[in-house]
């Protein structure tokens, strides 16, 4: 299945994209598509290994699954206030 | 309430929707752009956020301050965009019936805020560099642009 996922901050500018999409077999979790990205992205992989990902806007835990029609996000750390 | 804005915080309306008639506190926490971190000189901050989850996470925050302590109203805003230093980036603001659970609540909320709302800050320094803050993410030569 496809998976598009959001970027943000610094992972948006290493990439030049607000979003990119992988491809991973079913079933898939979070840890598989951290673990792809950083294969298929490598200058991502420092700040992937950091990130949290968050699924329909929720943050998602390493074992939470995938589906194609779910907004994913890579959130790397967070720095506001 | 929760807010993302582009504008300037304006304090005067934050505490005129947290006022209540049964409030005997009101806490006004401002998160400020600071010039200096380390040795490095910032001269212009540069907020972003995802936007849609950093409105539901702020709220869920809210709902947890909420069954935690007695509130009698709670607003959070969050500004993105360009923000000059000195300027208000982050504002907690919380009444309650007595001082204690007001001081606690507003405490809390801009800690797991700044722990866990998707908003991240891009800082200009003065020697016409910039870069994303990502905490405990090295940074690489690469991620500091002209």
């Amino acid at each position: 299945m496809k998976i598009r996922v959001k970027l943000f901050a610094a992972a948006q500018e290493t990439i030049g994209r607000d979003e990119i999409t992988v491809e991973l077999e079913e079933p898939a979790n979070i840890a598989q598509l951290r673990l792809r990205l950083s294969q298929e992205y490598p200058k991502l992989a420092p700040l992937v290994s950091k990130s949290m990902f968050a699924i329909d806007n929720q943050y998602a835990q390493e074992d939470s699954p995938l589906s194609e029609n779910a907004e994913v996000a890579c959130i790397p750390p967070v720095s506001g206030g | 309430m929760i807010e993302l804005t582009q504008s300037t915080i304006d304090t005067s309306k934050i505490l005129k929707e947290v006022a209540s008639s049964d409030a005997g506190a009101t806490v006004l926490f401002l998160g400020t752009t600071r010039r200096t971190t380390d040795h490095l000189v910032t001269e212009l901050l540069t907020y972003t956020a995802y936007e849609p989850m950093a409105r539901e996470q702020m709220a869920r925050l809210e709902d947890q301050a909420r069954r935690r302590w007695p509130l009698q109203n709670c607003v959070l805003v969050h500004r993105l965009g360009e923000v000059a230093i000195g300027e208000a980036s982050v504002a907690v603001a919380v009444s309650s019936g007595h001082r204690r659970a007001a001081f606690e609540a507003a405490s809390w909320l801009i800690d797991i805020l700044k722990e866990t709302v998707p908003v991240w800050k891009r800082e200009h320094w003065n020697t016409g560099q910039a870069a994303w803050v990502h905490p405990g993410v090295e940074r690489s030569s690469g991620d500091v642009t002209p």
